[in-house]
């Protein structure tokens, strides 16, 4: 019964996805009044029926009932509660279901946050994400429903894939699929915008927050993988330019380059094709990342499932979602005139600067991730691209991005003049210099040239970052008391200077682990003492462990340096018993400034097994400059003057709709 | 116009090939050699330089080859299923040790297990060209003749193993040699 009503509810969803899509568009165009009215009350009908359809689906997880379908195949009674909730989203029909559903979520927020936008805007944004809504919704309901019921039912269910099971696994899907989906408000205003053919700097001022929570969103869940990765895969890696990681990757460097234009377009209404383009673009890779996964055109570690009547499905469906934005995009842009006009030397030509050099290594990153698909189309063999083609590419254009990345607040709009500017970071750039020399001999006790850079470019970021604080800080007479001052700051310009010292920090980390890291892999015998890297393993044997759905040899090796336990390590070797298949656990120490990493081989004799030791130097700041990117961008979007400005709108609103009442009782 | 019409052309153009591409299984090749007699060639084994490791290996037996090296992620992926299927004992596995380092691989299959029934150290790749190799792993299946009947592309799952390798060793045992 639930799952029927589940289906159900998808059903009426979709039905009033169609109602959604069709008459507040048809009302903005005709200037409808009563027409564009029905947006917002179908939009939340609309998200609350997807609410529904999904806690069925969960609900038959919860209970494993196994008479359906998806729930046979992703789950098992011996599954733990937290993974038969995220077994919702471990495979196909459900992580679709996941994604109307957020899609659904982001167009409720739209209808709870529009209040200072003008009726024709409100009803185009939500007519527009009514109709990618309905392209999804069909799309599950004709080729992967997860509501399907098989008869007789299996008596047992045939458990989640075991790699993902893993707390990092639980929340990186959503978080992705929060990004992923959230561009489509950028999207929608996009196409809003031109649709109406009004393109002003108040449509970037709307689109603004929007774009930057949904580019936080990508963040956390690009980053979430990536530890998912190294403590799952258990080969160290923390980046594999896997296609499915690429796919990701490439709507955020858009999304990045997204939420800058956004700024020039506001600040100055410059630039307002391109931002346009960009937010097309962004959703527009999105969808493409959605059915690179799903339709199995590529070989990837994250096998899904493939299909080529999905993937036939999905193609028609970015045809005419992609296509018909593009299309809508080259006979509307033409009239769209920029208005602001800049030198060579300002904080435009900067962000120009950042927006194509995203966009450049978006390119590369998508012919690297097709260039397999494409000779295969053309006949011309099969090929696969790995890591050396994207390190090759992609390291040489980021190095200029950290670059400008350092400079580009400080110059001003329209107009700056570089001798000037650079004379006020001459001591940032010789601070940057000074911790790229001194912080790898210090740390490691050596060097290269390609590692002082690295270093030195990461401190850059970070230094010029505080120092834009303080000069802001400082700005005209201090009248206030200090605390005072640091509230005056805009809380898009604390998010703005966080991300960026979140750059350098990453920036530090990767460099570090890739030039430093050490690993070893040995037989090593019960007793025995390895060395790697000044630290000492000593492996203390093997013992048996039952988990709740698996059975596991975990090893303990205590690690040593100068002759004192730093720490006890269990690496794992799990075999899952419902699909037995073997699974890596690492064991790892982290730390500020190293990580120690051990995962289990296979056994070699009573006494001996194989292991794997890694010695990862400031690993951990990757996902710490990722998560201060993240950080940063949620202060941005959070910034006051988006707020302000919806208050004062109320103000208005209630002071028009005081007087209407007091007309009306006079 | 035509600057603004560009993002679309371009799109259209990268449709089409994503079209084809949903009708092409990447890890299905169409070798040429598939239907041919294993290329002819000498290299050392892995394990003793000494000896000879030749075509004549695969004659007389349903046998596989497995091209790999300690340098590629995915034959580490790969390397539980090789073994799986060593210990099912049905048709022996030959590894290509590709552009790999003799020392690091023997260290590997030692401390991972060695699911290899012999091993062609093939450092310089040349042999690998006669094989018709993209990268690594890829895998052949090859009948009692010494005639390739199967290529796999990227690492093999438990699944490739159990719906298309098995079944196809099984098949070709029962072929008339």
């Amino acid at each position: 019964m639930i799952p029927e009503i589940g289906h159900f509810a998808l059903v009426l969803a979709l039905c009033l996805a169609i109602v959604q899509t069709i008459v507040p568009i048809l009302g903005a165009q005709t200037q409808n009044a009563q027409w564009m009215s029905v947006a917002k009350p179908v939009a939340r009908g609309h998200f609350l029926f997807l609410l529904i359809s999904y806690v069925c689906l969960t609900y038959s997880f919860i209970e494993s009932d196994f008479s359906v379908l998806y729930v046979a195949n992703n789950a098992n009674t011996a599954l733990p509660l937290q993974y038969k909730i995220s077994a919702v989203w471990g495979a196909h029909e459900g992580s679709l279901l996941l994604w109307v559903l957020m899609l659904g979520a982001w167009t409720f927020a739209v209808t709870v946050f529009s209040r200072s936008l003008p009726n024709d805007m409100v009803a185009r944004v939500i007519g527009v994400m009514g109709f990618v809504s309905v392209g999804f919704i069909l799309f599950t309901l004709l080729t992967s429903s997860p509501f399907e019921r098989i008869f007789p039912a299996p008596l047992e269910g045939r458990d989640l894939n075991p790699l993902l099971q893993d707390p990092g696994l639980v929340i990186h899907p959503p978080m992705l699929y929060m990004g992923y989906v959230g561009f489509s408000v950028a999207f929608a205003f996009a196409i809003a915008a031109l649709l109406g053919g009004k393109l002003d700097s108040a449509w970037a001022r709307w689109s603004r927050p929007w774009a930057t929570f949904a580019w936080v969103f990508l963040t956390i869940g690009i980053t979430l993988g990536s530890w998912w990765a190294y403590h799952e895969l258990g080969w160290g890696g923390w980046w594999f330019w896997d296609p499915v990681e690429n796919a990701s990757f490439m709507p955020w460097l858009v999304g990045t380059a997204l939420i800058h234009s956004l700024a020039v377009t506001e600040k100055r209404s410059s630039f307002k094709n391109w931002t346009v383009l960009l937010a097309i673009l962004a959703f527009s890779l999105s969808l493409l990342g959605t059915f690179l996964v799903r339709s199995g055109v590529l070989v990837s570690v994250h096998a899904f499932a493939t299909d080529p009547a999905r993937g036939v499905y999905i193609l028609l469906f970015l045809a005419v979602v992609i296509g018909g934005s593009l299309l809508l995009y080259a006979f509307r842009a033409p009239k769209i005139k920029s208005i602001g006009q800049f030198d060579l030397v300002s904080r435009e030509t900067a962000l120009l600067l950042n927006n194509v050099l995203l966009l450049v290594a978006m390119f590369t990153i998508l012919v690297g991730t097709l260039y397999p698909l494409f000779l295969d189309a053309l006949n011309a063999g099969k090929i696969s691209v790995g890591p050396p083609y994207f390190n090759a590419v992609f390291v040489p254009l980021m190095l200029p991005l950290v670059l400008v990345v350092g400079i580009g607040p400080f110059l001003r709009w329209k107009k700056a003049t570089l001798a000037q500017t650079l004379k006020k970071l001459v001591k940032i750039l010789v601070i940057g210099i000074v911790i790229g020399v001194a912080l790898p001999l210090m740390i490691a006790g050596k060097t290269t040239i390609l590692v002082a850079l690295g270093i030195t470019l990461g401190g850059w970021s970070i230094f010029s970052a505080l120092y834009y604080l303080f000069k802001n800080l400082f700005r005209g007479e201090i009248k206030q008391s200090a605390l005072q001052h640091l509230k005056k700051i805009p809380r898009a310009t604390y998010g703005m200077s966080l991300a960026h010292i979140g750059i350098g920090i990453f920036v530090i980390g990767v460099t570090f682990v890739n030039a430093f890291q050490e690993e070893k892999e040995v037989p090593i015998q019960v007793g025995e003492k390895v060395e790697l890297a000044g630290y000492e393993f000593r492996f203390n044997g093997v013992k048996e462990v039952q988990g709740p759905n698996y059975s596991s040899k975990q090893a303990s090796v205590d690690v040593y340096k100068n002759n004192q336990q730093v720490a006890t390590l269990h690496p794992e070797k799990r075999k899952y018993l419902v699909q037995q298949s073997p699974m890596t656990e690492a064991g790892i120490d982290s730390g500020f400034l190293r990580d120690v990493y051990v995962a289990l081989g296979e056994q070699i004799n009573p006494q001996a097994w194989g292991m794997r030791l890694y010695y990862k130097p400031f690993v951990q700041w990757i996902w710490l400059g990722a998560a201060l990117m993240a950080l940063g961008g949620l202060l941005a979007a959070l910034d006051r003057r988006y707020r302000l400005k919806l208050k004062r709108e109320k103000v208005v609103e209630e002071k028009v709709s005081d007087k209407a009442a007091a007309v009306t009782a006079s | 116009m035509f600057k603004y019409l560009l993002p679309v052309i371009l799109f259209f153009v990268l449709c089409g090939f994503l079209f084809v591409g949903l009708y092409k299984d990447p890890s299905k090749v169409d070798s040429p050699l598939i239907g041919k007699h294993v290329p002819i060639f000498s290299l050392p084994k892995l394990m003793n330089k000494e000896e000879v490791f030749s075509e004549k290996e695969f004659f007389g037996k349903v046998s596989l080859l497995n091209v790999w090296g300690t340098w590629c992620f995915a034959c580490k992926q790969e390397h539980p299923v090789l073994l799986e299927l060593a210990k099912q004992n049905i048709a022996p596995i030959y590894g290509l040790n590709y552009k790999d380092d003799s020392v690091q691989a023997k260290t590997y299959l030692r401390d991972f297990g060695n699911p290899f029934a012999g091993n062609a150290s093939d450092l310089e790749g040349r042999v690998a060209i006669d094989w018709g190799v993209y990268g690594a792993p890829e895998t052949f299946v090859i009948d009692k003749k010494g005639i390739i009947r199967h290529k796999h592309i990227g690492p093999l799952t438990m699944k490739d193993l159990q719906e298309e390798i098995i079944p196809l060793i099984k098949q070709l045992k029962n072929e008339a040699s």
